[in-house]
């Protein structure tokens, strides 16, 4: 499955990239950010992020389809 | 206009103000979060917001919605700057038009409240000691 990964604020840094196109055997977000957190670096745990699938906010177990967009979000600070 | 924006320029509040105003209104709150000059013990030289756009309009749509479901007001205004700030900028506008007070500020209170908790909006310090981070207030210092 080709996904297409969306990064923000301190996982972009260390990712080194705001997005990417990755080719990955994962089939849900969990396992896919396993994955890119060991490629990167990424320390942040998942359960402190949260996940975008396709625009719209979804779980850590939502199945995924090839071409999916998939962003990572840790803890958001607007305001 | 949206109900909710993100805007990449300076935000005009006379401008966004003059929008909510309508004859026989009653009651106008406004909040304005504005870039301040110190956090969690720090001094604070400027900060950037990076937001996930298509996410941010689409979540703060819904808050507004939210909060003309929850409270009896007439109007509801909100918009996020992103980008670099300078001290003393305009972060965040609220602004909230009713017939009676009360609605007026639990509407904008909510507003806020909920566009911090729930936006994907992040905020990336810089200090005086040329230093930088990004705020992930559940992981590091709270907000």
């Amino acid at each position: 499955m080709n996904y297409r990964l969306l990064y923000f604020a301190s996982l972009r840094d260390t990712a080194g990239r705001a997005e990417e196109t990755v080719a990955s055997e994962a089939r849900d977000p969990r396992a896919l950010y396993a994955e890119v957190a060991a490629r990167h670096g990424l320390t942040q745990p998942i359960a402190q992020l949260r996940i975008a699938v396709n625009g719209g906010f979804a779980s850590l177990d939502h199945v995924l389809a090839d071409g999916d967009e998939v962003a990572f979000l840790p803890p958001v600070s607007g305001g | 206009m949206n109900t909710f924006s993100l805007s990449d320029t300076p935000i005009d509040s006379i401008a966004l103000r003059s929008e909510l105003e309508e004859l026989g209104v009653g009651a106008v709150t406004v909040f304005e979060g504005r870039v301040r000059n110190h956090n969690d013990g720090r001094v604070v030289a400027g900060l950037a917001y990076q937001a996930y756009a298509e996410l941010a309009e689409a979540e703060g749509a819904r808050i507004m919605t939210e909060a003309r479901e929850r409270f009896a007001i007439e109007h509801a205004l909100c918009v996020h700057r992103t980008g670099e700030l300078a001290l003393g900028d305009l972060a965040v506008w609220v602004g909230v038009s009713a017939a009676h007070r009360d609605a007026a500020f639990a509407a904008c209170r909510y507003v806020i409240d909920e566009v911090k908790a729930r936006a994907p909006i992040w905020k990336r310090e810089h200090y005086t000691d040329g230093e930088a981070e990004w705020l992930h207030p559940s992981i590091n210092s709270p907000d």
